[in-house]
């Protein structure tokens, strides 16, 4: 009985987090974004553009859900409804913390630990192929058409190299569930250097990394792998055709499966919710040194607002309160177990995000046969070289 | 689906698959009129195998306003106001290669000062042209962030134009017998502010593309046709000098004083993409050089030529002089009456050659305006460049070919 109820609990929990979180993605890389693009992005909803996702969803859920007249319906419908739900359950799998005892209960932050948690991730996305593939194809519209046999092709091809690239943190953690690739890098080389599997010893996974960040970019349809929505050449690619809820639908899978990726990433390689540097020399009040110096910016900030920015009267000192609120729960003992280790994981998956983001500001497009070339005769070698040193440097340091 | 739906499906697919037999099935695409990369209104018919283009049958007329036959309802001097409204982007360089056509009617003489600010203007607008050029070209390629950096020097250029002319877009500040306003007090500081910085923006922008490995992979072999063939289509500006031809009437046929100035006509010799790029980079920069010498040995005199019966009088003349009345009386009715005869006088635009060929009947409204424009010229390449090349190489050559569509259907 008991665990029904946490699951349920974590189940709306997780899910809330993360489509809240999808959402506010959109409003990060839109602010990310618009600075480095020198413009001030989402600013008149809210105070910053803070209740931009909100308005959006009403906007987009209150539109007409068009169905053009020459499309095939069924598949039509199925598409969106089959790439968010592929979106949302690979989540299920990613330990977000290590296990905790809370009010006498024993758990831990995550759905489940599958013991084959990263096959079943990399099942996932590779049936996302099919809602694209699928919607490109129902939409009977020659962009949409195009756009989804670029995604497909795309996506089989990156398939390989992150594949590959997996299968290297794989064999140093000899697991395949992520609660265990995650316990596997806890603690530090030399007292200081953390055992993170991208500073394995004997061999840094740093090509490993690289090789699955790249992948990851093509897997998800970014900047400069954006190709299958590539607006200037194909409109919006598979998604041309799609108004709507079933629009949001596939942009909130794609905002997912990037949070998803950037979470593999993290237990992967960054060591999941391992901190970057010993407890010893403090890296438990990280946190909260940080959430004061956001606090005491905000403060600052507050004392000297622009005239025209009205809000900043308001906003600052609530944010500044704020701020110091989580600091706070940053030192409560009872919390410390769970908030700091999620802490570390949010901190590198949000770095991740911000590099995904950074990345569209600033690289063009690749070609198509560009693209492929690049994942076979480039990313694909390299990932199968490193696999065999890294088994190689497994083999020789296994006892 | 209803009985029509099916029967215009099953027609465009029987059209679309005139292929023999047996072989792949081929796929027309129309891409535009409302596409986001085709700069304007362009419609093309693309005929595809997978992604390769196998034909490109460029549509245009989408923006057709009329403005040649407008022309011959106007007077001589309400023409210019049209002309700022067919290449948008480069308007002073109409304006200025009008009215040489019309001065040479007139036999005008220019004062220097007057032609060295149109000089000035021209090169301005030459960079602001190229500034919008690369922003939409790499947002095209993908490299979203370069548009905003390039419009946030146009939009410093824009506030120079309507310094000078008050308008920001559609400025008419060149017109038949010199420049409409004298140049306001403290010129010489806005412009020199803009120049001094735009160097080390320029810079910036080379630092972004120039050695990005994924913007070489787009732009180099990409777009490529052989100088014979463009000179045969009657390709001019940026184009052709990419492919080796040292074709800049500037240097040519010297128009408006240029050649007091001293600068280089940059040419590449692979006529690729990343050829009109390079060569666009350096113009740019030869303008600045341009510009600058304007700014250091700007004459002084006036700015109007020295003819009552085509240039309005100085307010206080017309206050104060019969004779200055009576003239601004008359053209501001009827406008000024040119002589009977044909001129045609090219000029060097960021896009090419432009030229206006004025034909007069000696009214005061010009009898035939036929508009030389080289965004049309620059067109008839289109299907050739495109011919074999996948849709993205189309995007990069159509970007790189900078046309204005406006400039086309005129």
């Amino acid at each position: 009985m008991n665990f029904y109820i946490l699951s349920l609990v974590k189940t709306g929990l997780l899910a809330f987090v993360l489509l809240t979180f999808c959402a506010y993605l959109v409003w990060i890389e839109r602010k990310v974004l618009a600075h480095i693009q020198l413009r001030p992005g989402p600013y008149r909803v809210g105070p910053h553009g803070l209740l931009q996702p909100l308005s959006d969803l009403i906007k987009l859920v209150t539109k007409e859900g068009l169905i053009p007249g020459n499309v095939s319906t069924g598949l039509y419908l199925f598409a969106p409804f089959l790439a968010v739900a592929l979106a949302l359950v690979s989540i299920v799998t990613i330990p977000f913390g290590p296990e905790f005892e809370i009010f006498g209960v024993r758990t831990w932050l995550g759905l489940t630990d599958l013991n084959i948690g990263v096959l079943f991730i990399l099942a996932m996305s590779s049936l996302g192929v099919y809602a694209t593939a699928i919607g490109g194809w129902a939409s009977n519209s020659k962009y949409a058409l195009l756009g989804g046999l670029r995604s497909s092709a795309q996506m089989i091809s990156y398939e390989l190299p992150l594949a590959l690239a997996i299968v290297a943190p794989i064999l140093i953690a000899n697991t395949l569930s992520f609660k265990e690739l995650a316990e596997a890098q806890s603690g530090f080389h030399f007292g200081f250097l953390p055992k993170w599997h991208i500073f394995a010893a004997p061999f840094p996974q740093i090509f490993s990394f690289l090789i699955f960040l790249v992948a990851a970019f093509a897997e998800t349809n970014r900047v400069p792998f954006d190709l299958p929505e590539a607006e200037t050449e194909l409109v919006a690619g598979f998604h041309t055709e799609y108004t709507s809820t079933m629009f949001a639908a596939f942009f909130t899978a794609e905002y997912a499966n990037i949070v998803t990726i950037c979470c593999v990433t993290t237990l992967l390689f960054l060591g999941g919710w391992h901190p970057l540097f010993p407890s010893a020399y403090g890296s438990d009040y990280v946190p909260v040194i940080l959430l004061l110096g956001v606090a005491g910016m905000f403060f600052f900030h507050a004392g000297q607002t622009i005239k025209t920015r009205r809000w900043d009267r308001f906003s600052f000192p609530v944010g500044g309160v704020l701020s110091l609120g989580l600091a706070g729960l940053f030192l409560i003992p009872m919390l410390q177990p769970i908030l700091v280790p999620f802490f570390w994981f949010a901190a590198k998956t949000l770095l991740l995000i911000f590099v995904f983001i950074w990345v569209r500001g600033t690289l063009p497009r690749f070609r198509y046969d560009q693209l492929m070339r690049f994942a076979w005769t480039f990313l694909f070698p390299v990932a199968v070289v490193n696999l065999l040193i890294t088994a190689f440097a497994v083999a020789l340091t296994s006892k | 689906m209803s009985e029509i739906d099916l029967k215009t499906t099953a027609a465009t697919l029987e059209a679309e698959s005139a292929a023999p037999a047996g072989t792949t099935r081929r796929m027309t695409l129309n891409m535009g009129p409302q596409h986001p990369s085709t700069h304007g209104v362009l419609r093309i018919i693309l005929d595809l195998d997978g992604e390769t283009i196998l034909s490109a049958r460029p549509d245009i007329g989408f923006l057709h306003t009329g403005i040649e036959k407008q022309a011959e309802a106007l007077t001589y001097q309400q023409v210019v106001t049209l002309t700022d409204r067919m290449d948008y982007l480069s308007n002073l360089a109409n304006n200025l290669a009008y009215c040489l056509s019309v001065e040479k009617l007139l036999q005008l003489e220019i004062p220097e000062r007057a032609q060295w600010i149109r000089v000035m203007l021209t090169e301005i607008s030459r960079i602001n042209s190229h500034l919008v050029w690369l922003g939409t070209h790499c947002l095209d390629l993908g490299a979203m962030s370069m548009f905003f950096y390039c419009f946030r020097e146009r939009e410093d250029i824009l506030r120079i134009f309507e310094y000078f002319s008050g308008q920001r877009l559609m400025t008419s500040y060149i017109r038949v017998g010199g420049l409409s306003v004298e140049p306001p007090r403290g010129w010489e500081k806005v412009v020199g502010n803009f120049i001094s910085q735009l160097p080390s923006k320029i810079d910036e922008y080379e630092g972004l593309l120039t050695e990005n490995p994924i913007f070489l992979k787009r732009a180099k072999q990409v777009g490529y046709l052989p100088v014979e063939r463009l000179l045969e289509l009657g390709v001019t500006g940026p184009m052709i000098r990419a492919a080796g031809v040292k074709w800049d009437i500037r240097k040519t046929e010297p128009y408006s004083s240029y050649e007091k100035f001293d600068f280089n006509v940059p040419v590449q010799q692979d006529g690729d993409v990343f050829a009109r790029f390079r060569v666009r980079m350096d113009e740019m920069r030869e303008s600045i050089k341009i510009v600058n010498q304007c700014l250091a040995g700007m004459p002084g005199g006036p700015i109007r030529a020295e003819a009552p019966k085509v240039v309005l009088p100085d307010r206080e003349k017309m206050k104060t002089q019969m004779e200055a009345l009576i003239y601004h009386f008359k053209i501001v009715t009827e406008g000024f009456r040119v002589p009977a005869g044909e001129a045609y006088v090219p000029v060097e635009s960021p896009r090419g050659e432009i030229g206006f060929y004025v034909v007069s009947d000696g009214t005061s409204k010009p009898a035939r305006v036929f508009m030389r424009t080289p965004s049309y010229g620059n067109l008839q390449a289109l299907s050739e460049l495109f011919h074999g090349k996948l849709i993205s190489d189309s995007i990069a050559t159509l970007g790189s070919m900078d046309f204005v569509l406006g400039d086309v259907d005129r």
